[in-house]
């Protein structure tokens, strides 16, 4: 079985159990993803599977992968991700749809956050920032950043404005909440990083359950 | 976003009735004790709608032994048993939040009219040519503009 899955984040919405209560889920495009290459272990050392995401077309995509893709008879598509699994399972060009996850399993996601662009302390680091009245004019500063005499620099590390977001975020152990494989949709419980229409991975947990009280 | 929307309309509710801010409704709410599952109404003003979808809620005032009491429900909570639209109130704002600091008496609504009521498009063409023009000019009101019952 393979580990992971690539999907498109649609959105946000709501879902009422039976018993009334209100689930915040976000709904992810998971697939169609078609395998690229198979890593053997007496090529490659390992054993994985590449594969690849949303069509794309061929005049977007390099020379080199357009080969590639070509090898392995799949059109080309925008983005490949490697998952461990069994090669032997499977072949290039099969074709790895939603269904390899179930209701109420635990996943990990992985997408891109939203860009903040540059950000100050109280925003990226949450400072708490200085007062906003009585005289005091250093609203949203970030106050001392170090000591003089010793060390008579700042400390590596120290934390300071500057870009915020647009980094990969994983999310660990967040439960599947539905699966459509009919439409090729995953629907994960709570929020999920990055911009609707992002990329994002869902792999096989690495840890336990996040709302493991929560069924 | 059209994955959503279907996803959304396939959980939405289509068996309750239309209302609005200002009207007067009860809402047949299910409560859960125990294994027993009993029915609590709670009837008072709609002062707000808010949201979209599956996610649309709407806000429900009344004054209870003189202390004023809101309820938001989500509107297609499994919950609601049922809702009863007991008067249509004919109010100017979507918004009723002015309610809130009123008196009892500063606070009635008038009851709109069946002349203040516009006939949906579709209700309109099933009616006779002759029936649908009678009723048109009867319209009046241009700020009403929802869905009559």
């Amino acid at each position: 079985m393979i580990d992971g899955i690539l999907g498109k984040k649609l959105g946000m919405t709501e879902f009422f159990l039976e018993n009334g209560t209100a689930v915040i889920a976000t709904v992810i495009e998971a697939g169609p993803c078609f395998v690229v290459q198979k890593k053997t272990k007496e090529k490659d050392g390992y054993e994985a599977v590449q594969i690849g995401f949303e069509e794309a077309k061929p005049r977007r995509v390099t020379k080199p992968m357009l080969g590639h893709f070509k090898k392995a008879g799949v059109s080309p598509l925008k983005h490949v991700v490697e998952f461990s699994a069994a090669a032997g399972d499977y072949n290039p060009g099969d074709e790895i749809k939603a269904d390899i996850f179930k209701e109420g399993e635990t996943v990990d996601v992985v997408g891109t956050s939203k860009g903040k662009g540059f950000a100050g302390v109280m925003k990226r680091h949450n400072f708490r920032g200085q007062p906003a009245s009585h005289g005091g004019m250093a609203h949203r500063r970030p106050g001392g950043i170090g000591s003089n005499t010793y060390p008579a620099r700042v400390w590596k590390g120290q934390k300071m404005p500057g870009h915020l977001g647009h980094e990969r975020v994983t999310m660990q152990g967040v439960r599947v909440f539905k699966v459509d494989t009919d439409k090729n949709l995953i629907i994960i419980k709570g929020s999920v990083p990055g911009p609707r229409g992002g990329l994002v991975i869902i792999k096989r947990t690495s840890k336990g359950s996040r709302d493991s009280a929560a069924a | 976003m059209n994955v959503i929307i279907e996803l959304e309309k396939s959980m939405m509710r289509s068996d309750l009735p239309d209302f609005r801010s200002g009207d007067t409704i009860s809402v047949h709410y299910k409560i859960k004790e125990g294994d027993r599952e009993r029915i609590q109404i709670f009837e008072g003003v709609v002062i707000a709608k808010k949201g979209g979808g599956v996610r649309e809620t709407f806000i429900v005032r009344k004054v209870s032994y003189g202390v004023g009491v809101e309820r938001i429900f989500p509107l297609h909570s499994p919950l609601i048993d049922k809702i009863e639209v007991k008067k249509k109130g004919k109010v100017r704002k979507a918004k009723l939040y002015y309610l809130r600091g009123r008196s009892k008496k500063a606070s009635r609504i008038k009851e709109r009219s069946r002349y203040d009521q516009i006939v949906p498009a579709n209700v309109g063409a099933q009616l006779p040519v002759e029936t649908a023009a009678q009723i048109e000019p009867d319209t009046g009101g241009a700020e009403d503009n929802s869905t009559a019952q």
